[in-house]
Order: C-alpha cells, then sequence, then structure tokens
C-alpha cells in the first residue's frame, strides 16, 4: 500500500493508471469546508429540477399500497444459542476421500429483448455529433454474461445547467469555474471528467427561478452542441405547466441531432412533448414516479398514441438515494427489466437513472451527524460521492443503462466498476488467498 | 420452502384453530408459515410429544432454501442464510448480509485494542433503530498458534462472534481449545487441508467456511463434509477483486446462488461468503483502496453475500455498506408508516415548541431523534399522511391546514401550552396562511431538515 494522500485526486490518479482514459487537470482544494445556507439546501434546485420530489412522491404512494394486504411485522426473534462446554480431543472420525462432484452451471435464456437505442447523429445521419452513444440491447440480467453477452456498458450522462445553482461543495468546486457557462461547463464535463454525454437542464425557465422564454434558454441548447461533439440530453425545469412549451421548443432547435429529451411525464402535457420530439427525429425519455404500472401506461402511451417508434424510448422509473428508498428504486428497475426480459413489449426498454438525487441525502452533505449516539460520520468530501457511486451502482444491477451523475470521481468510479463486471478490464491478480497473511499498512 | 400452499402445511397442524398461536385459525397459521412470518414450532402443541414427527416433517418441508447458519453466542450471535428468492420483490430476503472486520495477530497491542473498541461500538441510527457491526474477523498473519489464541481470546472479549481465519488447522485448533465455545466460525477447509479442518469442526462443533474458485471442487467440498455430518457451511468461491478476475466472482456468486434456488442443487445451497478485503492486495493508495472495496462489497451486497469480510473502518465506507444491506434487506411488505398523534420529546412544558411533521417512518425518526439528541423539550405533533413525507404529502394534499387542525384538536393541543403557536415544516411552508386562518394560532415555518432546529431555535423561539 502506498503512503496516504487522501485526495480525491489521488483517486483520479488510481482510476487513470487502470486505464479510465482523460482525466486531467483535476483540481481539488484543500479546504473542503462546506458552509450550508441556512435557507437554502443545497440540492433543491437540483432536485427539483430532476424530479426528486414527485419520485418521493410514488415512492411513498407504492408504500401505501404495498401495505394493503399484508398483516403485521415479521416477528423473527434472534437465535438464543447457548455455550457448549468446550469438548477437548473427542474422537472424531473424517472421510479419507473427496467426494468429487461436478457443478452443473445453469442458464438462462429469457425470451425478450431488450431495445438498443442510438442517441445522437453523426454527419452521416444528418447531424453533428462526433460519436452517437448506444444503450440497452440486453437479453440477460446486467451483467450476467454467462447468460448472454450485454452489448452496452451502462453510459454516464454529466448534468449540466444553464444557470449557476446552488451545489454541495464537493461537487461545486469542481465545476465554480464553468458554471457561468454552459458550454464552457459541458467541455470541462467532457475534457475532464469523461462524460459520455451531457443533459443541460433549462431549469431557468422555471416560473419560481428565473422564468426564462423558452426561445431564450434554447439558446444553452445550442452553446452545448456547438461546445462538445457528444450527444446530448435536454432536460427542462421540472415545471409542469412550463416544461411542454420549453422542450418542443428544444426540440426544433437540437433537429437533426437526435438528442434525449427529458421527459414525458404524465403529470404534464405528454403528448405535446413527445410529438415535438417525435416530429424533429429524438430520442424520449419515459419518466414515471416509481410505479411499474404507470410506466407501462405511459410506454404504450408513447407508442400507441403517438406512435413513437420502438428504437426510441428509453425510460426513467425514478431514482431514490442510498438510505432513501433506494430499495423502491432498486425494486421497481428490476421488475421492469425481468418484464422486458419476460416478453413485456411495453416495458422492453433501456432505463436511465437521475444517480445525482443521491446528494439530496443528508449522510452525502452534511458536515456530521444531529444525531447523539452516531458514530463519527467522517469527512464529507468523501461521503457524497461513494453515496452517488453506490446509488448508481445498486441500480446499475437492476437494469439501469443511463446514468445522470455529477462528481467527477464518483463518475470514474462509478464506470471503473461497471466496467470490470462488464470484463473491459483485462487484469487480474493471483494468489488472492494473501488477504489471509496481509499485513495492511496504514 | 418446498411447499407452496396452506392447504399443504394444515394437515401436519393440529387443526383445534385453538388460537393459542396468535391466529384465529390453523389455517391462517399455515399462510403465515408460507409468509415466512412463524415457523412450525410457534405453535404450542406441535412441541408436544405426539406431535413429534409431524414437526420433523413440517421443517423440513418449510425451511429455507438457503441453509441458515448461526455464529456465535447469545445476544449477540448473527444468523446468515436462509433466503428463499433470488429477486427481493417474490418474498423478501432474510438475514442482512453479516459484515465483519479483521484484526490481525501482529498488530501492536494498542492499535489493536483500538480497532477492536472501533468494531464494537460503532453505530449509525437509521428509521428507529441503530446499526451495529457484526463480526470480528481474527486472522493469523503470524503462523504462531499461540499468539492467533490470544488475540482471539482479545477479540472474543466484546462478544462479537468471531471468524478465525487461517488455513493452518494447528493454528485454528489452538484458538478453539479456548475459544470454541463461543461458536466461532472458522475459515477454511481446502482442497489440501479439508480434513483436519473437518475434524475440528466436528470436534468442536463449529461452522466452517469451504474456500475454492472452483464450483465444482467447492461443491466437492460440501457434499463431502454434508456427508461427514457437518451441515453448518458457508461457502467461499473466492473474491477476485478486479478486471476479469472480478467479473468471474460476479459469475461464481450469481450461479452457486441460482443453482441452488433455481435448480435445486441443494449440494450447495448454503450461505455464501464474499471477501471485498481482497481489494487492500491491489497497489494503491488509501482512499483509492477504500473506495475500491466500498464499491466490491456494494455489488455483493445487492447479488447474494451473506457474510463478509472487510477492512477499511473509515466511516465513509462504513456507513453507506450498512445503509444499504439495510435497504436490499428491507422487507418489501412491510409497512413504513408510524401512529399519527402527540408525542413528547424530553421534557416540555406549557412554553415549549409544538412542531409537525408527518408519518412516514423515515421522516418521524430522523426529526424525532434529531430532536432527542440536540436536548429541544418540546411537543412532536405527528400528523397522519397515510405514511406520506412532508413534501410529498403537501402536494398530494394529504398535509392540509384542516388535516392539521383537526389533529390539533383531538390531541388538545392548545391545552398543553400557553402561547398558542406551532411550528410547521419548512417544506410545508405554503400552509402558513391557511394554518393560521384555520387555527388562529400563530403558524411559524421551521427549517427544512430538521437537523437545523436548534440553530432555528435560538433566533426564533420564544415566538415575538
Ligand atoms: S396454536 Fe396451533 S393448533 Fe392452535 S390455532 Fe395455532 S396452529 Fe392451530
Amino acid at each position: 500500500m502506498g503512503e496516504e494522500k487522501n485526495s480525491i485526486q489521488d483517486l483520479l490518479e488510481f482510476f487513470r493508471k487502470l486505464n479510465v482514459k482523460e482525466l486531467h487537470n483535476v483540481e481539488i482544494e484543500g479546504d473542503i469546508e462546506i458552509e450550508v445556507d441556512l435557507q437554502q439546501t443545497p440540492i433543491f434546485e437540483l432536485m427539483r429540477a430532476i424530479g426528486y420530489e414527485l419520485g418521493m412522491a410514488g415512492y411513498h404512494l407504492m408504500n401505501a399500497s404495498k401495505m394493503l394486504g399484508y398483516p403485521v411485522e415479521v416477528f423473527f426473534q434472534p437465535p438464543q444459542v447457548a455455550e457448549v462446554p468446550v469438548q477437548v480431543e473427542k474422537e472424531v472420525s473424517v472421510l479419507s476421500e473427496l467426494i468429487r462432484e461436478k457443478f452443473e452451471e445453469p442458464k438462462v435464456e429469457y425470451p425478450g429483448v431488450i431495445e438498443e437505442i442510438v442517441i445522437g447523429a453523426t454527419k452521416a445521419d444528418g447531424g453533428t455529433r462526433s460519436n452517437v452513444v448506444k444503450v440497452g440491447g440486453e437479453k440477460s440480467l446486467p451483467f450476467y454474461y454467462f447468460d448472454a453477452l450485454m452489448p452496452n456498458t451502462p453510459k454516464v450522462t454529466i448534468d449540466v445547467f444553464d444557470m449557476p445553482i446552488t451545489l454541495a461543495k464537493a461537487v461545486r468546486e469542481h465545476y465554480q469555474d464553468v458554471m457561468e457557462d454552459p458550454g464552457d461547463w459541458a467541455k470541462k464535463a467532457v475534457k475532464e471528467y469523461n462524460a459520455d454525454m451531457i443533459t443541460i437542464h433549462l431549469i431557468s425557465t422555471d416560473p419560481l427561478l428565473k422564468d426564462t422564454s423558452a426561445k431564450e434558454a434554447c439558446k444553452a441548447v445550442e452553446d452545448v452542441l456547438q461546445a462538445v461533439k457528444v450527444p446530448i440530453v435536454i432536460g427542462g425545469s421540472g415545471n409542469p405547466e412550463k416544461d411542454p412549451e420549453v422542450l418542443e421548443r428544444a426540440a426544433e432547435v437540437a433537429e437533426g441531432e437526435r438528442c434525449l429529451i427529458a421527459s414525458a411525464s404524465l403529470n404534464m402535457d405528454w403528448e405535446r412533448i413527445a410529438k415535438a420530439a417525435k416530429e424533429h427525429g429524438h430520442v424520449i425519455l419515459s419518466w414515471t414516479q416509481m410505479d411499474i404500472n404507470n410506466q407501462k401506461t405511459l410506454n404504450r402511451y408513447l407508442l400507441n398514441k403517438i406512435g413513437y417508434p420502438r428504437d426510441s424510448i428509453i425510460m426513467d422509473p425514478t431514482t431514490a438515494a442510498l438510505g432513501y428508498g433506494l430499495d423502491y428504486a432498486y425494486t421497481n428497475m428490476e421488475r421492469i427489466r425481468l418484464s422486458g426480459l419476460k416478453g413485456d413489449k411495453d416495458l422492453a426498454f433501456p432505463m436511465s437513472s437521475g444517480t445525482t438525487n443521491a446528494w439530496g441525502a443528508r449522510e452525502a452533505w452534511m458536515t456530521g451527524s444531529p444525531i447523539e449516539g452516531d458514530s463519527d460520520w467522517g469527512p464529507r468530501e468523501y461521503r457524497g460521492p461513494i453515496w452517488e457511486v453506490i446509488t448508481g451502482l445498486t441500480l446499475a444491477l437492476a437494469g439501469g443503462d443511463l446514468f445522470m451523475m455529477m462528481h467527477p470521481g464518483a463518475v470514474a468510479v462509478f464506470k471503473e466498476i461497471c466496467q470490470a463486471l462488464y470484463g473491459e478490464k483485462d487484469i487480474r491478480l493471483d494468489n488472492i488467498e494473501q488477504w489471509i497473511t496481509l499485513e495492511v499498512e496504514e | 420452502m418446498k411447499v407452496k400452499s396452506p392447504l399443504e402445511i394444515y394437515k401436519y397442524l393440529p387443526k383445534t384453530n385453538c388460537a393459542e398461536c396468535g391466529y384465529d385459525t390453523c389455517m391462517s397459521f399455515a399462510a403465515n408459515i408460507i409468509e415466512r412470518k412463524v415457523k412450525p414450532a410457534d405453535c404450542p402443541f406441535m412441541l408436544e410429544e405426539k406431535f413429534k414427527d409431524k414437526l420433523m416433517e413440517l421443517e423440513d418441508l418449510t425451511s429455507p432454501e438457503i441453509k441458515e447458519v448461526v455464529i456465535g453466542v447469545g445476544k449477540n450471535a448473527v444468523t446468515i442464510g436462509g433466503d428463499d428468492v433470488l429477486f427481493r420483490h417474490d418474498l423478501t430476503f432474510f438475514n442482512p448480509t453479516a459484515l465483519a472486520y479483521d484484526v490481525w495477530d501482529t498488530m501492536p497491542l494498542d492499535k489493536l485494542e483500538e480497532r477492536i473498541n472501533t468494531i464494537k461500538s460503532y453505530t449509525k441510527f437509521y428509521v428507529g433503530n441503530f446499526i451495529n457491526l457484526d463480526m470480528i474477523a481474527v486472522r493469523c498473519v503470524s503462523n504462531d498458534p499461540l499468539r492467533f489464541k490470544e488475540v482471539a481470546e482479545k477479540a472474543a472479549e466484546t462478544g462479537l462472534p468471531l471468524i478465525l481465519v487461517s488455513f493452518s488447522p494447528e493454528v485454528l485448533r489452538a484458538a478453539l481449545e479456548s475459544i470454541g465455545n463461543k461458536r466461532p466460525l472458522i475459515y477454511a477447509a481446502t482442497e489440501e487441508n479439508w480434513q483436519e479442518i473437518a475434524r475440528l469442526a466436528k470436534e468442536f462443533e463449529v461452522p466452517v467456511v469451504l474456500y475454492s474458485k472452483d464450483l465444482a471442487t467447492l461443491q466437492s467440498l460440501a457434499v463431502t463434509f454434508s456427508e461427514m455430518g457437518i451441515q453448518d457451511l458457508v461457502l467461499d468461491p473466492g473474491t477476485e477483486p478486479v478486471g476479469k478476475g472480478l467479473q468471474e466472482t460476479f459469475k461464481r456468486v450469481i450461479q452457486l446462488r441460482r443453482a441452488a434456488i433455481e435448480g435445486g442443487n441443494k449440494k450447495v445451497a448454503y450461505p455464501i461468503m464474499v471477501v471485498p478485503m481482497t481489494a487492500w492486495l491491489i497497489e494503491s493508495d488509501k482512499l483509492s483502496t477504500t473506495y475500491w472495496e466500498t464499491v466490491v462489497a456494494s455489488v455483493f451486497i445487492v447479488k447474494y453475500a451473506d457474510i463478509m469480510i472487510l477492512h477499511s473502518l473509515e466511516p465513509y465506507e462504513v456507513m453507506p455498506l450498512v445503509i444499504l444491506k439495510t435497504n436490499i434487506y428491507t422487507d418489501p411488505r412491510k409497512p413504513v408508516a408510524v401512529e399519527g398523534g402527540l408525542r413528547t420529546i424530553n421534557s416540555p412544558d406549557e412554553n415549549s415548541p409544538v412542531f409537525i411533521t408527518t408519518n412516514f417512518a423515515l421522516t418521524y425518526y430522523t426529526v424525532e431523534s434529531d430532536l432527542v439528541s440536540a436536548g429541544v423539550d418540546c411537543y412532536l405533533l405527528v400528523i397522519d399522511t397515510e405514511g406520506l413525507g412532508v413534501e410529498v404529502s403537501v402536494a398530494g394534499g394529504k398535509l392540509t391546514a384542516s388535516v392539521i387542525k383537526e389533529t390539533i384538536e383531538k390531541e388538545k393541543v392548545t391545552e398543553k401550552i400557553n402561547h398558542n403557536s406551532i411550528i410547521l415544516p419548512g417544506l410545508a411552508a405554503r400552509l402558513q396562511g391557511e394554518l393560521e386562518m384555520e387555527t388562529g394560532m400563530k403558524v411559524l415555518v421551521g427549517p427544512v431538515d430538521s437537523g437545523r432546529i436548534p440553530g432555528w431555535l435560538e433566533e426564533n423561539w420564544p415566538p415575538k
């Protein structure tokens, strides 16, 4: 073990060594103290933009429905095993030969296949992107390569906002210098933080923030398309009255680029959004609040009422943070993926996760625990990123394909573990038994 | 479990519908066995001599697919295994992944004691409970049986269950002769040492880990041990921490569990051990390795590890892992609401503030514990929002001025205070005007996170 340097810089260095390409010039200040503005949680605007609140609504409603029909608590007492006296040198006999067995590897084949979706368009297809991003196409559960190869690794799209917003300091310090300009912001996310895609959230259009007009806001879309050549996601502010107009305009402005339009949702005029997105050749994000039945309904509407092509739909079944409903998000996604694989064509689409929601957990951003009796929470600049990684990773294991993230360290670690599980890293350690006698230096 | 319908279980029960078990009928008791909420022996009559055979048969029919193995003794004993399904939505997962943290026998004494103490004293408050760490894994580095025994004894003083880690039977024996009565898990039997280890497992009646990266060998060991009458087994298919090795580790873990639950291969239907601490074999700095150990552990908390051995006690690793295991092993069938009503926090009097919150368990316990910890004397008025959090219940019309007013009246709040004021959660600020009109009380808006209530009170209490 090398000497302890304890910085995100080292972390990035480590993953660079492990072949993560292009992560340079990451500046991290020594002072990581975040002062939390008393009137404003750092993540509020962010949460609104990515639908945290509504997500939680679905989560709670699901709880309520879960309660019906199930009797009270589970009563399992911890076992009480008594100490047995030590019996020294008891006569015991053992077999003289090992009984040799074969292990039958189970193999599971599903009738269904998840649609493979191409996001972005290169010159050949009438766009200006330098590459496209493919997600989905699975015939097995995520990373179950022994059932069927996964055609695409999970991809990361980094969040960019069309105005400066309050963020947890651990995140903010990486974007502080570019927050005034969405183009610069996007550039930094791609060049330095290895984003596969960029999400531009047009949150300034929110009547409660700047109430920017759709036309005005769409300049940011053009800026980002200019600044970076990766495919992009275009998001609104989450305001149900304003979003249809904003996203309609954005779809028009970005015609030919095959963006992902985020999103069509049952709580707003999804028809208007979807029609515009379809007309201008974009992929649509079908967003529901943690309810598999609503997800199916909205997908059917898109397919049947709008005639949305099957190769242009991605779902966002809603992400809740580790400790704050992740279990529901996980199970919801897992059920959706299994339904798709088992042949429910209405649910056989790739899934996107608003992983940045992880920063809503107080464990991710608070200086320390407000609760007496808790062990020390440790430095929050390390807690926050790991919260984001685990939230994303758990959902990747449930079937997530596209991850909206923010912290560069979290992005690096998340990609690294996904690539390892995907088998992209042709390295291995010999003699793993050595952990038994390892003297760990700290 | 082998049976799928209550009828199949009913046949074995006394059929008297006496309700001693807490259920009205034997049929309803049977239905709860299927749901794994009770066990056959919870019917007192099944313990009688004349039902002995039926009880045995029924226990066999209703035992979980994956064997349950108990490690340790007394109140700290930990049960691992016991799962019946591959997906938590099909029932629930049982017995959260046990997390064992390592110490080794060449650590300086002061470091050793400090580490043991950190493991023993770790607590994280979560949804009404404090989560602790489960076990200590004692590794033999010295190859000196005496030294190992002493360190194991020291770790055993905590009362936490132990894993004794060494491939050497002599080393394990030394520790077992001293603390074998505490039911430690011994690690591990391999293709090389299995006979000696089997002897120890039998002699001391302790559970044992079988280790091989080759699943055929692992199954061979399991069958051989079972044949010798050793059933308390844990399977370690080897944890390779990076690259293709990690990918293959994932495959081995999944295949073991699928074979046991879906493939009907009872020969490998035992708890699975994963060792994320192999991440410490990678050449790197401490932060990166800690992160890597955390993500490797996370993968296997989600996917089927019943017990794991970890190294880093950095809070930013431990905290997310204990919460992740709690999340994944939460029973999805269980309600998440607490009762509505007025609670007293610490010792309030007529001058104390009254805070409003909702009955969503996560919200309630967070607010309650924040207030208790901060030593705030106050009342907490819990509104029944059908288990919804504040923000959501405001949006969904479950937390309204009139619902709050009803609860205030029902709980006779105004009789308990002399200041006629009440405090809304920051996230319900928009109800302020209406609530003032409906109740005639002075309505204050508190902070958006209850962790900030103490600071808020300094500025805003008593009300002007
Ligand atoms: S206690 Fe036993 S006999 Fe009585 S109702 Fe319950 S299951 Fe039936």
